[in-house]
């Protein structure tokens, strides 16, 4: 099993149970076939009266019981596995934050953390309990024949592992020509996902329709070449299904021989018949169920790559400014790097912002302004250099205690899957929501909502003009009064002139008696700003007249 | 058998196999994977015959037959099993090219992929594995089943008919009403499953997407537990779920004992002797081997068909723009483009994108269009381009109206760099040369050294493929490459809609330069958001809310009140 997985199972009670007993239900049920042929083979040949067709329903009665039991136990396990998994996954998430979020593929982290994990189904529901059975199965089946019928038992025991000798030896000589092909394949079964992403340029320039022709090629050619890596792949399949065939005809032809001659009794004959199939059955589906599941191992995989690395730095300071008042900033000769980018996104930043002043920053885009916020934010921390919050290093304050303080509006503000009210609410006083929203501008739309401030919002939600959503993300700045330094990331950007004049005002209202720093692009905000600042290529601050 | 309705989704399944060329092999691949079962049942029944006839201790030559048999079906099931997957494989391989090619060909036309996000798109091309999945994980093993079902009945009431008959029961009721029953489940469970997952993934969109809003509000350890929550109620349906199919799993093991109690019964209540008795019993035995998979057939035929269906949805969709049946013959040389009282609405319910828009783009003359976001830039060149029909107004080509042109014919005429070009994953070469498929590499090279996109190249190469190994493009690099692009296709009327987008001040300001001075006395329309060189055309006109509300040269523009001053003072400020 998956090392970390199977650590993961163990570490939860519930989980380890379902999948033990799923096991077991398993390998019991495997077990039972043992009791079926006896029973056959008795009713057939003779030996046992009527009865034993009784027996014979009640084991089948038996084994479909096991077989629910299986099926609803392996998809308790299941479940749990994913749940549990999940969970480490979200946690993970959150403690990331939002700078080392930007290092994952944020739309592959979403799909992994919900749908990918699905993937593990046929790993734990149908690999696991094959492997367990083809474990045990063979081996009872195996002593069993050997106290019924020594020629064929050895019969059965040297072919036996003809199977996985086979499966690896073909799976070994094809590993290497059947991995390239794949590769290739992959990249054919693209093409088609990617001529119809790029259909719109295709059309632009008047070339759709001669692309379905080259579609009909590409298709012709990824058939052909399919075909020829099937041709290969399926060989093994071939071998493993006579191997386990011929292996029978080899045990039933000379088992009726030796009936012929008197030397064995039917009801053994028939045993025998019976239960030699079964020997090989769990190997070859457990090599069936194989292939379904390296999705699952590749998810799981995945998960734990996410999992691993370093979590979020214990945040060493507890410390706490006094509340209330609005605080001094000071950045000194900060710089910031992030992972995998040769520049650094702030270098050698000074800036002193005073009690209660309003600072406009600006400068083209990428030169390090949202970068400035994020470190007063706690986002990232300076490689070098400090900020300075009344005198106090950042790093020394209680982290939440400091946010609390905070009012951020950011560049693209996210809307959350939950109602207009609880959006605005988010970490702050719910009674606020109404008085907070008509601060911020936003209380004439929201009333115009189809459920007002009820109304759902997110992906499946209502649908809001950027202005609206930056309003709404005002009024969760104008939510938290106690905030004393307001972080402000182009609130302007990407609104026409009538949702700009509103943004403004309500920017006004709400850096009133508050620390300021706003990132604007636009006039009417800068103009708000006691003072201007142009940050340039990471580093040059210049105060600007 | 599953019966496949008769609905929309039922006429595009036949239409995804019944492709020309591929019946007959469809036939022998159904007539393969029938023949390996057969002997996988046939194998069991002559070594059951064989030995329990042995047991009677006949002659040796009586037994001769059967002893080949079982050697002969050994063989035969393995080679036909591995025959059948093969051919099996062609079939739904060219069954999924045959539902790929209409696919395609219905989503050339304009419109149909409106407002689909790239996940969806990639969903719907996995869709079209639908047509693979129903051969050969449904239709395949439900022919194999149903022959070897009736051979086996047949045989049983040859042999016996109260066996036949039971073999019928047994056979029949797993063989359709479990997998029937599992069809169901699964529909009913997919239905009730549907909502919590997309719950799960909006709770954790929300998680990763909006984790700097939850961690400034100290809001994110709530969001994980809503998550979990959502994660929990998921998990409760999915047990049920697994629940419901492993009772149907189970009902066919017990069919499949009872079935074998009760032809043995009714063998040993007619006493018709060992020989025959233990053949119907083991026959009856092996046959449910083929019959029980058909299951996990069923399990998977509602998600099948629901993509089929929602293909076929996509074929119906009608397109944007209606293609004249006779089209015009199209204009050549230097054409003026002519915009008259132009209307363009998205959907009826909504106000106008364009709303009485004139304009005229002279032979030569350049035109460029500002204005906010959502003031109806894109949808201008939409209309230019015909992937929108007008509501009222016209828009003429070199006198003709481009409603009575081919849509193909405008867009050869009137392109350039369109919003969000996309690069293929072929070569750099390729992804040129579909803007120009007889250009030779000194054009091309022309076209790369005016997008400034040379250099690059050159480190690239340009028949390695683009897109991987590190070999990703930049938004600058990509808005370069649409660039070169649109000067290599250097049509009549060129379009470029916004072409500095995504590039960093300086390399947007050379770009611009550039592009200025390589589209001088170019039918040219521009549409930016930079102002920085707009001086050099020829007329400006700002678009706001649909309409033009001011038009002239930079110069007049800077001078007066208005939106275009506004934006050139916050450039100045910016910069």
């Amino acid at each position: 099993m998956h090392r970390d997985l199977l650590n993961l199972a163990r570490g939860d009670r519930a989980v380890r149970l379902h999948l033990a007993l799923c096991l077991a239900a398993a390998v019991m049920g495997g077990l039972l076939v043992l009791v079926t042929a006896e029973l056959l083979a008795g009713a057939l040949s003779g030996r046992f009266e009527i009865w034993a067709l009784g027996a014979l329903a009640a084991a089948a009665a038996v084994r479909a019981l096991l077989h629910f039991a299986q099926g609803m136990w392996a998809g308790a396990g299941a479940t749990g596995v994913k749940s549990a998994l999940r969970g480490r996954l979200l946690t993970r998430i959150g403690d990331l934050g939002p700078a080392r979020l930007t290092t994952h593929r944020s739309g592959e982290l979403v799909t992994l953390s919900g749908r990918g994990l699905d993937a593990l189904d046929p790993y734990l529901t149908g690999y696991l309990p094959a492997v367990a059975v083809a474990g045990v199965v063979p081996i009872a089946v195996l002593v069993r024949l050997f106290t019924a019928d020594l020629a064929s038992a050895v019969i059965v025991l040297l072919t036996l592992p003809l199977i996985p000798i086979f499966g690896a030896l073909v799976g070994w000589h094809t590993k290497v020509v059947t991995e390239r092909q794949w590769k290739a394949l992959a990249q054919l079964g693209g093409h088609f996902l990617d001529v119809v992403r790029g259909l719109p340029t295709l059309r632009a320039f008047g070339r759709a329709r001669f692309q379905a022709g080259v579609i009909a090629d590409v298709a012709q050619a990824h058939r052909s070449a399919t075909m020829r890596t099937l041709r290969v792949a399926f060989l093994s399949a071939l071998v493993l299904e006579l191997v386990a065939s011929l292996s029978l005809a080899l045990v039933a032809v000379p088992v009726g021989l030796r009936l012929l001659s008197g030397t064995l009794d039917l009801d053994t004959a028939l045993l025998v018949l019976l239960l030699a199939p079964e020997a090989y059955l769990p190997l070859r589906a457990m090599g069936t169920r194989f292939h379904a599941s390296m999705e699952g191992v590749a998810a799981a995989d995945a998960a734990f790559a996410v999992l691993e690395g370093e979590t979020r730095d214990a945040r060493r300071g507890r410390r706490r400014i006094e509340p209330g008042a609005a605080p001094e900033i000071r950045f000194e000769r900060v710089t910031v790097r992030y992972p995998g980018r040769d520049d650094a996104a702030l270098e050698d930043v000074s800036l002193v912002v005073a009690p209660g002043e309003k600072v406009a920053l600006v400068g083209e885009s990428g030169a390090g302004k949202s970068t400035l916020l994020h470190v007063l934010l706690g986002f990232v921390a300076p490689d070098e250099g400090r900020v300075l919050v009344d005198g106090v290093d950042l790093a020394d304050l209680d982290l939440a205690a400091w946010r609390e303080r905070l009012a951020f509006v950011p560049q693209r503000p996210h809307l959350f899957a939950a109602s207009v009210a609880d959006n605005i609410a988010l970490g702050g006083d719910p009674a606020l929501v109404r008085r907070a929203a008509e601060r911020a501008q936003a209380g004439g739309f929201v009333s115009e909502l189809p459920q007002g401030y009820d109304t759902v919002l997110g992906e499946r939600g209502a649908d809001l003009s950027a202005g609206q959503r930056q309003r709404v993300a005002l009024a969760r700045a104008f939510c938290r009064p106690s905030a004393s330094v307001l972080l402000l990331d182009e609130p302007t950007a990407r609104l026409d002139g009538r949702s700009e004049a509103a943004v403004v005002e309500a920017t006004r209202a709400l850096s009133e008696g508050r620390t300021a720093i706003v990132v604007a692009h636009r006039p009417a905000m800068i103009e708000l700003a006691d003072r201007v600042v142009r940050v340039s290529g990471a580093r040059v601050l210049e105060e600007v007249a | 058998m599953i019966t496949v309705p008769d609905t929309g989704a039922g006429r595009a399944v036949a239409r995804a196999w019944l492709i020309p060329g591929s019946r007959g092999r469809l036939a022998l691949a159904v007539a393969a994977g029938a023949v390996a079962e057969l002997a996988a049942v046939a194998l069991i029944a002559c070594a059951a015959w064989l030995i329990t006839r042995a047991a009677q201790q006949p002659p040796l030559a009586a037994l001769s037959v059967a002893i080949v048999a079982v050697r002969a079906f050994a063989t035969t099931r393995g080679v036909f099993r591995y025959g059948e997957r093969l051919t099996g494989h062609d079939v739904a391989l060219r069954a999924q090219a045959a539902t790929r090619q209409r696919l395609y060909e219905a989503l050339i036309p304009a419109g149909v992929l409106r407002r689909r996000g790239a996940d969806l798109l990639s969903r719907m091309v996995d869709d079209t594995d639908a047509a693979q999945d129903l051969l050969v994980r449904c239709l395949l093993p439900f022919a194999a089943a149903l022959v070897t079902g009736l051979t086996v009945v047949a045989l049983g009431f040859v042999l016996l008919p109260a066996a036949g008959l039971a073999m019928l029961a047994g056979l029949g009721a797993a063989g359709v009403l479990v997998p029937a029953a599992t069809a169901a489940v699964a529909r009913r469970w997919s239905a009730a499953i549907a909502p919590a997952r997309a719950e799960l993934a909006e709770r954790v969109a929300d998680l990763v997407h909006g984790a700097a809003d939850l961690a400034a509000y100290g809001a994110g350890d709530g969001a994980v537990r809503a998550a979990a929550e959502a994660d929990r109620r998921l998990a409760a349906l999915e047990r049920r779920r697994t629940r419901a199919h492993a009772l149907t799993a189970a009902v066919g093991v017990l069919l499949q004992g009872v079935t074998v109690v009760m032809v043995v019964l009714a063998a040993q209540a007619a006493g018709i002797g060992e020989v025959t008795t233990a053949v119907l019993a083991l026959t009856a035995l092996v046959s449910f081997e083929t019959v029980l998979p058909l299951a996990a057939a069923g399990e998977r035929l509602p998600g099948i068909l629901g993509a089929l269906s929602r293909l076929r949805e996509v074929g119906d969709t009608p397109p944007a723009v209606r293609a004249p049946e006779r089209p015009a013959p199209a204009p050549s040389g230097p054409m003026t483009v002519e915009v008259d009282d132009l209307v363009v609405r998205h959907a009826p319910d909504r106000p106008a994108a364009l709303d009485g828009v004139s304009l005229t783009l002279a032979p030569g003359r350049r035109v460029a269009v500002v204005g906010p976001s959502g003031a109806g830039k894109s949808t201008l060149i939409s209309a230019l381009m015909r992937f929108v029909d007008p509501e009222s107004g016209t828009i003429t080509l070199g006198g003709t109206d481009i409603r009575e042109l081919s849509p193909d014919d405008v867009r050869e005429r009137v392109t350039g760099l369109t919003q969000d070009p996309y690069v293929f994953s072929a070569s750099l070469r390729d992804n040129l040369r579909l803007a120009g498929p007889g250009a030779d590499d000194a054009a091309l090279g022309e076209a790369l050294r005016r997008a400034r996109l040379d250099r690059w190249a050159e480190r690239v190469g340009w028949d390695t493929p683009l897109g991987e190994d590190g070999r990703t493009l930049s938004g600058g690099q990509l808005q370069r490459l649409a660039l070169a692009r649109a000067l290599l296709c250097a049509p009549p009327v060129l379009v470029l809609d916004e072409p500095a987008e995504a590039l960093d001040e300086e390399t947007a300001d050379a770009l611009m330069a550039d592009l200025l001075d390589a589209t001088h006395g170019h039918t040219t329309l521009l549409v930016t958001h930079r102002l920085r060189g707009l001086d050099q055309v020829d007329e400006i006109l700002v678009l706001e809310n649909g309409r033009i509300t001011q038009r002239g040269p930079h110069a007049v523009l800077a001078a007066e009140p208005g939106y275009y001053r506004d934006l050139w003072r916050s450039e100045a400020l910016t910069r």
